[in-house]
């Protein structure tokens, strides 16, 4: 096998596509390689067009490419929407009992046929695909049978019975290497994010549902009672903030979680928390805006929005990782630096951060600790707001035998309601002088990343999820890639230091302003090129590449 | 604990109208903590949550936790501060343009919930902090700065909106009827889920009906409080619009349930 294989999975809503999806990523990672998977789907229940891309590779990857070996169809519509994408080597594998597909190297499997003759459903055709598709590759029996019984939970015996059947109709055609490697946890951005705030000691997360955060949402509800949290849904995004800021003020580590436009519902209780000292940390998982934009697919659209949300003076941590394992770090990084500068700090993500799915790395959660805030131990003369050097106030929380004030209007040491211009001023520089303790911080932090050739005179600057792509492109290309993982406070030194020795700056995002441009511009970084994608997808790995080839 | 001295005086000065009837919500309201904090419950835990306007400035005033938070949002905020900590007792002032304009929703989901929380409003009939407009509970023609020849909106009842919402302690008291108000203060402390009190206050600056309340307001026995129906038919005694019936206040439904935050 060469080192990387596409494999597009496809069918109406309720096929089952994506499930199938992520069985053929697993049977891959029982084998030892990298994978990731790119889903698409639309805002519809039923019917439609949804398809998974698994890309898999003896090497570490977190990007799809356009071009695909393998489309696995089932419906007609699969292939027609999908065909152009085969490289000419490419083979389909369909179900020739419902369709005919007259492609070249087109393979037919009469999954109808086997799936009745078991008695069984009509979804059950994906599992009879999944089954042909593996005996072509030559992966062995027990391998994919291994994997369907961790996978699917109900009616286990109907469905091996089928894939069984599916399996032995069909001829091998490859063999598949096992790289007898230890398989790696597969998880989407959602869940790994979710698993690095558990790991800082996360205690409450609330949320209304909106696509693509409400992963998080489920994932959480599903496992509240494994870490003993508390997770609920609320009756909109104002109320999810406006409860968070209670529950953090009683004490409790809290993060919500929604997309652009639960996310501007948000921006009055974002300044409140600013105000009023409260930490909290906010999932934004960006679809493509603005409006209700194209809700199931992707954009990179509100760094802007993001970086200057909230009324008044604000400073905040604003963190945008690139793949499951910067998200699992960053949700875990922010819940710690929120709490140890009492403000609330926002994740960054977006679709495709938040549904691929990614081959994760465990280590990422050894390196999460739950930090200790600063807290209040001496008495009951106690000061919320106290003015102290680095603006940064001890805190203790109701129940405590001491009276805590938190105020959201300007307020002296203890909390009470202030309006004169001496004392103003006194708390708004103690919250000045935090924002530059919080600027201080980053030189803590590895804030910028570098791949690809650390020499190359020519780098490709990108953020958030364009991350996957533009590494894997630089890997092939040979340039350096440059990765701001954490956008403000803006790690300006860092950035310049990455910079040093580069002669040609490439800037790859998908939004339609070049947003990190705008932002690099104000630290008089200019890239010489800027290549833009706002069709909502994603870059192909292949397809960056293709577009980076004569820079 | 007992404590015959307790203090709950802070050092912030009173910024609210000479004569305003919040002053007798802020003394029946601390009667009420002291009592309480008498019979055992711990002043630690304590928790005022409060919105923006005229009412929401009365948390300066009380020396016990709590939470400004944004107008129309402290009913939400309440739950979050029970969800981070089950032996907290929130308790929220908030006025009638801010519960039940600008946050309603969160009122109805609190109620809805049973969110074991006390929610007391400071129903004055309009928009006074910022120089009085109609509010939810204007009644119809009100003349405020945005009505100049009286509102056309008619207003609704926030008793049958809470009993609709299936809230399950529902109450109603007068500002100046202050061991009343007290009384009902701590019940709806005491009880286990989400307890609502509409306190009906004249605004001496912008609408003052003080007469008019002490001539029609009524005080109510408890009786068939766990009937919806019953508590229909009190509530419906005054449709908030009606200038000549009675007004009763009391307790109108109390039917306990399971709370929110035990479950979550």
């Amino acid at each position: 096998m060469e080192k990387d294989l596409s494999i597009l999975i496809g069918g109406k809503a309720g096929q089952g596509s994506r499930k199938a999806g992520l069985i053929i990523a697993k049977i891959f990672n029982e084998l030892g390689y990298h994978v990731f998977i790119y889903d698409e789907y639309q805002s519809l229940i039923r019917g439609g067009h949804s398809f998974s891309k698994i890309r898999v590779s003896k090497e570490k990857i977190a990007s799809h490419n356009n071009q695909i070996d393998f489309l696995l169809a089932l419906d007609k519509n699969t292939i027609e929407e999908h065909k152009n994408e085969l490289n000419n080597k490419g083979k389909v594998l369909y179900n020739c009992d419902s369709f005919v597909c007259n492609l070249k190297g087109s393979i037919g499997l009469k999954a109808t046929t086997i799936v009745s003759s078991c008695n069984g459903i009509d979804i059950m055709e994906n599992i009879a695909l999944i089954a042909s598709f593996s005996k072509t590759l030559g992966i062995a029996w027990n391998i994919l049978e291994k994997i369907l019984k961790k996978e699917l939970a109900k009616k286990l015996d109907l469905n091996l019975k089928i894939a069984k059947k599916a399996f032995n109709s069909e001829k091998k055609l490859l063999n598949i290497e096992n790289l007898n490697k230890k398989p790696a946890k597969l998880l989407t951005g959602n869940e790994a994010l979710s698993l690095g705030a558990l790991k800082a000691g996360l205690d409450l997360y609330l949320a209304y549902p909106m696509t693509p955060a409400t992963g998080v949402l489920h994932f959480l509800a599903e496992k509240k009672d494994d870490f003993d949290i508390k997770v609920a849904q609320l009756e909109n995004e104002i109320g999810v903030i406006n409860a968070a800021i209670g529950a953090a003020y009683a004490g409790a580590k809290t993060m919500i979680g929604t997309s652009g436009g639960g996310f501007a519902l948000m921006s009055e209780g974002f300044s409140v928390a600013v105000q009023n000292e409260t930490p909290l940390v906010l999932v934004e998982s960006q679809r493509m805006s603005p409006g209700s934009g194209v809700p199931t697919y992707n954009g990179q659209g509100d760094l802007s929005f993001a970086l200057n949300v909230g009324h008044g003076d604000i400073e905040k941590f604003v963190a945008a990782p690139g793949d499951a394992n910067g998200a699992c770090f960053w949700a875990g990084k922010l819940l710690n630096l929120s709490w140890k500068y009492q403000t609330p700090s926002i994740l960054l993500i977006d679709k495709e951060v938040s549904e691929s799915t990614f081959s994760f790395d465990k280590d990422i959660l050894k390196k999460i600790k739950q930090e200790k805030p600063k807290l209040w131990n001496k008495g009951k003369d106690y000061l919320r707001y106290k003015d102290t050097k680095t603006g940064i106030s001890p805190m203790a929380f109701p129940g405590q035998d001491l009276v805590v004030k938190s105020n959201t209007y300007e307020h002296d040491e203890y909390g009470l309601t202030v309006e004169d211009p001496d004392q103003v001023k006194k708390m708004q520089e103690k919250r000045l002088r935090k924002f530059k303790e919080m600027k201080k911080e980053v030189d803590n932090l590895k804030a910028v990343e570098v791949y690809g050739n650390k020499n190359a005179k020519k780098a490709i600057i990108a953020w958030g999820s364009t991350k996957g792509p533009a590494r894997d492109a630089a890997k092939k290309l040979n340039l350096k890639m440059i990765f701001p993982v954490l956008l403000q406070p803006f790690p300006e030194k860092q950035i310049k230091k990455a910079l040093k020795g580069v002669e040609k700056l490439v800037l790859v995002e998908t939004n339609g302003l070049a947003q990190l441009g705008q932002l690099l511009a104000r630290y008089g970084i200019k890239p010489d090129k800027t290549i833009l994608k706002y069709d909502a997808r994603v870059f192909g790995c292949d397809e960056l590449k293709e577009k980076l080839s004569n820079f | 604990m007992a404590n015959n001295n307790i203090n709950l005086n802070t050092k912030a000065k009173n910024t609210w109208c000479p004569g305003c009837s919040n002053f007798a919500i802020l003394n029946s309201f601390k009667k009420a903590v002291k009592e309480l904090i008498k019979t055992g419950f711990a002043k630690k835990n304590f928790v005022l949550i409060s919105g923006i306007g005229c009412s929401s400035k009365i948390i300066d005033y009380i020396d016990l936790n709590s939470l400004s938070c944004l107008h129309g949002r402290p009913v939400v905020s309440a739950t979050g501060v029970k969800l981070a900590n089950p032996d907290l007792k929130p308790i929220v002032f908030a006025g009638d343009g801010g519960t039940y304009n600008e946050g309603v929703s969160h009122l109805i989901h609190a109620a809805k919930r049973n969110s074991d929380i006390t929610v007391l409003i400071h129903d004055n009939r309009n928009f006074a902090l910022t120089t009085s407009q109609f509010t939810a509970t204007s009644p119809k023609g009100f003349k405020g700065g945005s009505s100049p020849k009286g509102s056309i909106e008619a207003p609704f009842d926030p008793l049958e909106l809470m009993l609709a919402s299936n809230g399950s302690f529902i109450a109603r008291s007068y500002a100046f009827k202050m061991d009343h108000l007290k009384e009902i203060i701590k019940k709806a402390i005491k009880h286990k889920g989400f307890s609502f009190v509409e306190i009906l206050q004249p605004c001496i600056s912008f609408y003052n009906n003080t007469k008019d309340y002490n001539k029609r307001i009524y005080e109510i026995e408890d009786s068939n409080l766990d009937s919806k129906e019953k508590a229909l038919e009190k509530i419906n005694e005054w449709d908030y619009n009606d200038e000549k019936s009675k007004i009763p206040i009391g307790i109108f439904y109390n039917k306990k349930r399971k709370s929110f935050e035990g479950q979550v």
